[in-house]
């Protein structure tokens, strides 16, 4: 009786140790489909053209041509780009972070009169996609003399109703009590907000944060329908740009390409712990 | 807070006052956001219904002409039908197989697996990259003439290459394994968190019971998933039928029409050669009824789970 225990420990071990290798296997697997890509984009950045879709694959180019990485600089306004696109982001940015949680907070821990239908108008708006209203938007702003301005593409990423509800879904879990607390030390509801609220809430103006730098640095269509003179465009249409202009230029392309993913790769390896804990609230939430 | 003055006033005064002071604070926190709300975004909504039925250039005066916009893209429209049939067949591509793939993914990172954190950095990364500059790597790979998956193919023997993004055929297969691809890592960290919300002891209690791995993850950790996978299920559909920016840069909505999508076709009609605003937004509104069939569908189930 005791062989068998021993044996099928010993299979059960055994059974253990190709589900492991199995498991890893696959892991390493999709990993490599996902890192592939990346690896090739970074490897052609210092090719010379004729080389890039040389077969087999060289990974480690023998002659790396650094050549591409100071040319991008001179053949499309990169910089310009880069600057435009951080304006945007950055005012975009600080304006959600401001208004969502200064709205969030009296939805979430005022009474007041009308509460009830201002949520309602932004629930309603919920299942309306962007796409569906850009066209008279975009009207609008360019009758206001908005188009090819930064301004037009700031209005219509700052004021989400999503930064609203991710902030009031936070302030509701901060207990009340700590507000009347303060509201009978003589702090007035800006007062709660500034000193109380915003240092309580830091994890999710950190999400809110990253969810909206990374939004506003990928949007496309939006710059691409209100951004048509190259000095303003940002860094996704002048990327876009340079790629339908210089279409054979592969090695300039992917170092291009390299240079435009660097900030988000930055800013997500850093804030990653954040990116992932939002990413997995809005699921078991929603 | 309490001045003096209103300490003296008799009480429901000070009751009414003292809330009118709140409503007019609570407004003051609101305005804000609600007012760049409203200008941008519940203006232009309501706008964008009106002119559902209009006719409009942007120049000429606008034509009201009632549901003729609809009859002419429902009836006479070759462009728009095939993309809605298209946009169709995209979400029907790509909810299941990204669903399938980031599941699998989660529920192979949730195993006590070392490098956890890398490798699941490594699976959310192509969400957060910037959309152009990896269409661009991915045009390059999958390129028909000289691409290394082609070279690949060809390698192994493969006579009849794919001619991927300009194949008439194989042109929504490329996108659609593109948004496999970038969207996966999103959707399995939102599995990710599903499986941390799941009961060990039931796995432990199927296990003495004689039940074996692919039994338990099918019998036991699936239907616990069950509000996740809806989710899930819901926000891969709303997004597919948004889709466009891959189109654009991958296949740039042909050859032909073949991966030509609604808001690809909104984005042409209205601002492609003479913009046709009314039209535009007759197909908005089409996009509009089908998220909004959606997110019917999503709230009557999560009602219906509590």
């Amino acid at each position: 009786m005791a062989v068998s225990a021993v044996k099928d420990h010993a299979s059960q071990k055994r059974r253990n140790a190709i589900m492991r290798f199995f498991i890893y296997f696959f892991l390493i697997v999709i990993t490599a489909f996902m890192l592939l890509p990346f690896l090739w984009m970074l490897s052609s950045s210092f090719k010379e053209n004729k080389d890039v879709f040389g077969f087999p694959i060289q990974w480690i180019p023998e002659n790396p041509r650094w050549q591409n990485y100071v040319d991008i600089w001179t053949e499309i306004p990169l910089l310009t780009f880069i600057k435009n696109t951080a304006k945007i982001t950055i005012v975009v940015t600080l304006l959600q972070l401001f208004t969502s949680s200064f709205a969030a907070y009296a939805f979430a821990k005022m009474q007041f009169k009308g509460k009830n239908v201002l949520f309602l108008g932004y629930i309603a708006t919920i299942a309306v996609p962007w796409q569906a209203y850009m066209v008279p938007q975009f009207m609008m702003m360019s009758s206001w003399g908005l188009n090819n301005t930064h301004l037009a593409i700031m209005c219509l990423q700052a004021f989400s109703a999503f930064g609203v509800f991710l902030m009031k879904q936070f302030y509701e879990g901060v207990p009340s009590e700590l507000c009347e607390a303060a509201r009978i030390d003589g702090l007035t509801e800006y007062g709660i907000w500034w000193h109380i609220m915003l240092p309580l809430s830091l994890p999710a103006l950190s999400t809110l944060t990253i969810f909206t730098f990374v939004n506003t640095w990928n949007d496309f269509l939006g710059p691409l329908i209100y951004l048509t003179r190259t000095e303003l465009k940002t860094i996704q249409i002048g990327l876009r740009m340079f790629i339908s202009q210089y279409s054979a230029e592969y090695g300039l392309i992917m170092a291009a390409s390299v240079v435009v993913l660097i900030p988000v790769l930055i800013v997500f390896l850093s804030l990653q712990k954040y990116f992932v804990q939002g990413v997995a609230s809005s699921g078991i939430k929603g | 807070m309490a001045q003096p003055a209103a300490v003296k006033a008799d009480k429901p005064r000070r009751v009414m006052k003292k809330s009118l002071r709140d409503t007019l604070t609570a407004y003051t926190f609101i305005a804000p956001n609600f007012i760049g709300f409203c200008v941008f975004t519940l203006v232009p909504m309501v706008f964008a219904i009106a002119l559902a039925f209009c006719s409009w250039d942007g120049r000429h005066a606008i034509e009201f002409v009632a549901v003729d916009n609809f009859v002419r893209l429902f009836t006479q429209d070759r462009i728009f039908q095939a993309a809605l049939v298209n946009t169709i067949v995209y979400v029907v591509g790509t909810v299941p197989l990204t669903l399938v793939c980031s599941l699998a993914m989660a529920v192979l990172l949730n195993q006590n697996v070392r490098l956890r954190n890398f490798f699941r950095t490594v699976a959310f990364f192509p969400y957060v990259a910037s959309l152009v500059a990896v269409a661009a790597v991915w045009n390059m790979i999958f390129n028909p003439a000289m691409g290394p998956v082609n070279s690949l193919l060809a390698a192994l023997g493969v006579e009849n290459l794919p001619r991927w993004a300009a194949g008439k055929d194989t042109a929504m297969l490329t996108v659609i394994l593109f948004s496999v691809w970038k969207n996966m890592g999103y959707y399995m960290v939102i599995y990710l968190a599903g499986l941390q919300g799941c009961n060990p002891d039931l796995n432990e209690a199927a296990e003495l019971d004689g039940a074996n791995r692919w039994q338990q993850f099918w019998h036991i950790t699936l239907p616990q998933l069950r509000p996740t996978t809806f989710f899930v299920v819901i926000m891969l559909t709303i997004s597919g039928f948004k889709v466009y920016d891959q189109m654009y840069m991958i296949t740039q909505g042909g050859p032909g029409n073949a991966t030509m999508t609604l808001v690809y076709y909104i984005y042409n009609v209205a601002f492609v050669n003479t913009p046709k605003y009314g039209y535009a937004s007759a197909i908005a509104m089409v996009l509009f009824v089908l998220v909004l069939i959606v997110t019917i569908v999503q709230f009557r189930g999560s009602r219906g789970e509590n």
